[in-house]
């Protein structure tokens, strides 16, 4: 594709300090949470097996919260926590908690009755059998459990970067919106590694026998803080404002690399989703963040967008692009898509995205509303048999048109409507079409230009962030290269824009991307 | 010793111990037989309070036992267990230095026991640094046995010790029980469902059903004055083995022959039981024993047929 194809291993190797903090941290996450929920599920296990009528219950509630969804229960946390490593330590430490108390409680239960009796029969009291007899015959099985709820902690760290806690989940996730095949394996290959090591070490461990048990047990604990403190090392900095950027962002030459070298911007980053962002901005747990300009919590939360004085961010101009192939087995799909070019623009999409975010209104309602308000509405026709796949990435501006789209093509045309949302970030939905999944999407001008085209630094300069030249130059490459058609531009322009609380940026005086960095620059 | 007074125990809506009452002597073994379920092991283990019992007293050395600190108590009775307990983390030194370590005595003097004891059961040193997996049945128990003994309480309760070991072990071991200087001492109560086993290792028998004592005495008292028939049907199995055992050479001394042939071979003490003395014989021609009654410092002389025929005619003497 581009004139030079980056191998994993030199992509590794020029992200080498990110890769080794985002490590450090992902181990320290897995054991700072698998310490304390060791503390916790470890006197929980003893306690239910001595009371074993309540172990039903604890072992229960542990089980229920097994089954929340790892993205879930990191969502749950935000509100009661916040962000960063607080609310994902929590999140992580109450799935390990499952595995440790049931294999407690399975290990003591399951030692011998004439052993615990005879331990009573010889004067032990309840204390001395505990730690005399119980637990050390029943520490391989505790250490097993130890041993999986590691491996759980390991995969389920990934996802601490959703919320700013770090690890190696931020090349992951930011390697999936950025289509970056050797970012995903920079992080995924050292989180599987992490979980092989970790395993392997463990079942050492286990397989040790009583007597070596006896000094392992007590140099586990020495390391287990030694590994949790790993932590701590890389976020040992701070600055007078903190950003929050999506992992998108953070790799994009529209996002913080350009921030740095178009306008030397040097602030403190951590890296979040986006889906919290704009509530921790609004709590004041960050100050600055990478959003998006039509989003509605630009307005929900009294955000305003910095001006981009050297236009780092080129135009992202939304457009549905449809495979090829579809509009010729579909010969009313183009015209019926294109009803809707030119009736949304920057503010009408705002207001929609305000519903859904803010009002929580159902993308169906809106696009409803939406449709009814522009006349444009009718009820679905019969269905004849030919289908169209709608696809969209996972957030609610893109699950808007989506539904805009299937009540316009049920409503004009005799084609059924197949619609696969929540396709995660751009690679994802843009593998899924090229692979004759899906047939239409609304994708972003920019998003095509920089994401998908890769398009060469000089290329992009060349485009001057103008709107037509970049909807061209994107709807010429895809043809050539995909048989992709961009099929008219809807309206709005969703770029990436820097956003601080009004509040803030008038009592700073920041109005643009350079105000802000000449009030960083001032010590 | 041990006084037991209105012992009763009930789990849920079964009386396992019904109002029983004992008493064992200083130096005396007494064994609780029984079929299972009929309370031998609850008793046994209310004495060192594993099982708390509803009402009645335990008396040990004239204390209240129930008054007692559990654990204090425990410590000062030995315990030997039907699958002998033995820790399986602790190697068999460790296993045996359990009490001492609870009651605190320094190292050398529990080393110094452990090999004593060792010495006396007929266990290696090498096996100190083993792990109980790595014995025998037969090793494992008498390192339990060791374990009970380690710190010479003057009490050893015992449940069903022998139960799980082959009988070629079994026979062994009893033969060395028996003989073991540190058990003339002490006061034994052995829970057991073997008929022969108590009668071997027992002074007395408590022979229990349904939670309840249903004869106490010797082996004598049982077998020739059973209060009733179930105690008649208990026995009758190997009615004839027990009164061989139990009837002693100096017993039928009487209807020995005063004229048997006395030729050169070793002495046999009138203390023995009949059947060691039939045990004895080699089965070749004309073939004699020889039974010296120590009281009277006399000899006589015997072959197999004189010997069945004096028992027979202590029977007959005894049903007159």
């Amino acid at each position: 594709m581009n004139e030079h194809q980056q191998t994993l291993w030199e992509f590794m190797q020029q992200q080498s300090d990110k890769l080794l903090v985002q490590t450090m941290q992902h181990i320290g996450l897995t054991f700072i949470s698998l310490f304390i929920a060791v503390l916790i599920g470890l006197p929980l296990g003893i306690y239910i097996s001595r009371v074993r009528k309540l172990s039903g219950t604890v072992l229960g509630i542990a089980g229920i919260l097994q089954t929340i969804p790892s993205i879930a229960l990191l969502g749950f946390m935000i509100p009661l926590l916040g962000i960063g490593a607080k609310p994902a330590i929590v999140a992580l430490l109450l799935y390990a908690l499952l595995p440790i108390i049931r294999n407690t409680y399975t290990g003591i239960t399951g030692v011998d009755g004439t052993v615990k009796e005879a331990a009573v029969a010889m004067g032990m009291s309840k204390w001395q059998v505990l730690f005399k007899v119980e637990l050390p015959l029943a520490m391989p099985v505790i250490l097993a459990g130890i041993r999986t709820a590691t491996v759980i902690n390991v995969g389920v760290a990934t996802l601490a970067s959703y919320i700013a806690a770090g690890g190696l989940g931020e090349f992951i996730f930011g390697g999936i919106s950025l289509n970056n095949t050797n970012m995903i394996l920079a992080g995924a290959i050292p989180a599987a590694c992490l979980a092989i090591l970790f395993d392997f070490l463990l079942s050492l461990l286990q397989k040790l026998n009583f007597k070596k048990v006896k000094g392992a047990v007590k140099v586990a604990p020495v390391l287990l803080v030694i590994l949790s403190c790993l932590y701590f090392i890389p976020s040992a900095y701070g600055g007078k404002l903190t950003a929050g950027f999506t992992p998108e962002f953070m790799g994009r030459q529209d996002g913080n690399l350009g921030l740095v070298s178009k306008y030397g911007l040097k602030i403190h980053t951590i890296v979040i989703s986006d889906a919290v962002m704009y509530k921790a901005a609004q709590e004041k747990e960050l100050d600055v963040i990478s959003g998006y300009s039509t989003d509605g919590r630009l307005k929900a939360y009294n955000l305003i967008v910095l001006d981009d004085d050297k236009k780092i961010f080129p135009p992202y101009y939304a457009a549905p692009i449809v495979r090829e192939e579809a509009l010729q087995k579909l010969p009313e799909l183009e015209k019926t898509l294109n009803k809707l070019s030119g009736l949304i623009n920057d503010s009408v999409m705002t207001d929609l995205n305000y519903r859904t975010d803010y009002l929580h209104q159902t993308p169906e309602r809106v696009a409803k509303d939406f449709l009814q308000a522009k006349g444009l509405y009718k009820n679905p026709q019969q269905s004849g048999g030919q289908v169209v796949r709608l696809g969209s990435k996972i957030f609610g501006e893109q699950y808007i048109l989506t539904n805009i789209y299937s009540m316009l093509i049920k409503g004009y045309t005799n084609y059924g409507v197949e619609t696969k949302t929540g396709l995660g970030g751009t690679k994802i939905v843009f593998d899924a079409m090229t692979n004759n999944q899906i047939d239409v999407y609304p994708e972003y001008t920019g998003t095509g230009l920089l994401a998908i085209l890769q398009a060469p630094l000089k290329v992009v300069e060349q485009l001057h962030g103008n709107k037509d030249n970049t909807y061209n130059y994107v709807k010429t490459e895809f043809e050539k290269r995909y048989n992709i058609k961009w099929l008219k531009p809807i309206g709005f322009n969703n770029a990436y824009a820097l956003m601080m609380r009004r509040q803030q940026a008038d009592e700073l005086h920041i109005k643009t991307i350079s105000d802000l960095k000449r009030y960083l620059d001032t010590k | 010793m041990i006084k037991v007074k209105d012992l009763v125990k009930t789990f849920g809506a079964t009386t396992a111990v019904k109002n029983i009452s004992f008493e064992v002597a200083e130096g005396e073994t007494m064994a609780l037989l029984g079929t299972s379920g009929c309370g031998k092991t609850t008793t046994l283990k209310m004495l060192n309070r594993l099982i708390e019992p509803d009402s009645g007293t335990i008396e040990v050395d004239g204390k209240d036992i129930l008054n007692q600190p559990a654990e204090e108590l425990r410590r000062n009775m030995g315990y030997v267990l039907q699958n002998n307990g033995l820790f399986p983390h602790y190697t068999v030194a460790e296993n045996i230095a359990v009490v001492p370590n609870l009651l605190k005595w320094d190292k050398a003097k529990t080393e110094k026991r452990t090999i004593e004891l060792l010495e006396k059961l007929h266990l290696s040193k090498d096996y100190l640094n083993s792990y109980p997996n790595e014995l025998s049945g037969g090793q494992q128990q008498r390192v339990g046995l060791a374990r009970a003994l380690v710190a010479d309480a003057p009490v050893l309760l015992m449940d069903e010790p022998f139960g799980a070991l082959d009988n070629v072990t079994r026979s062994k071991i009893h033969a060395e029980f028996k003989v073991l200087d540190e058990l003339k001492r002490k006061t034994i109560i052995i829970v057991t469902h073997d008929v022969q086993e108590a009668f071997e290792l027992a002074d007395r028998i408590a022979l229990m059903d349904k939670g309840e004592i249903v004869q106490i005495g010797t082996a004598n008292e049982l077998l020739f004055n059973p209060v009733n028939n179930f105690v008649k049907d208990f026995l009758k199995e190997q009615h004839l083995q027990l009164e061989l055992k139990t009837i002693k050479l100096s017993d039928v001394w009487e209807y020995l022959p005063l004229d048997g042939r006395r030729i050169n071979t070793s002495q046999l003490a009138a203390t023995a039981g009949i059947w060691e003395a039939l045990d004895t014989f080699k089965f070749y021609p004309r073939e004699n024993i020889n039974i010296l009654n120590q009281q009277s410092k006399e000899v006589r002389s015997v072959t197999f047929d004189q010997l069945l025929s004096a028992y027979s005619q202590f029977k007959n003497q005894a049903a007159q």
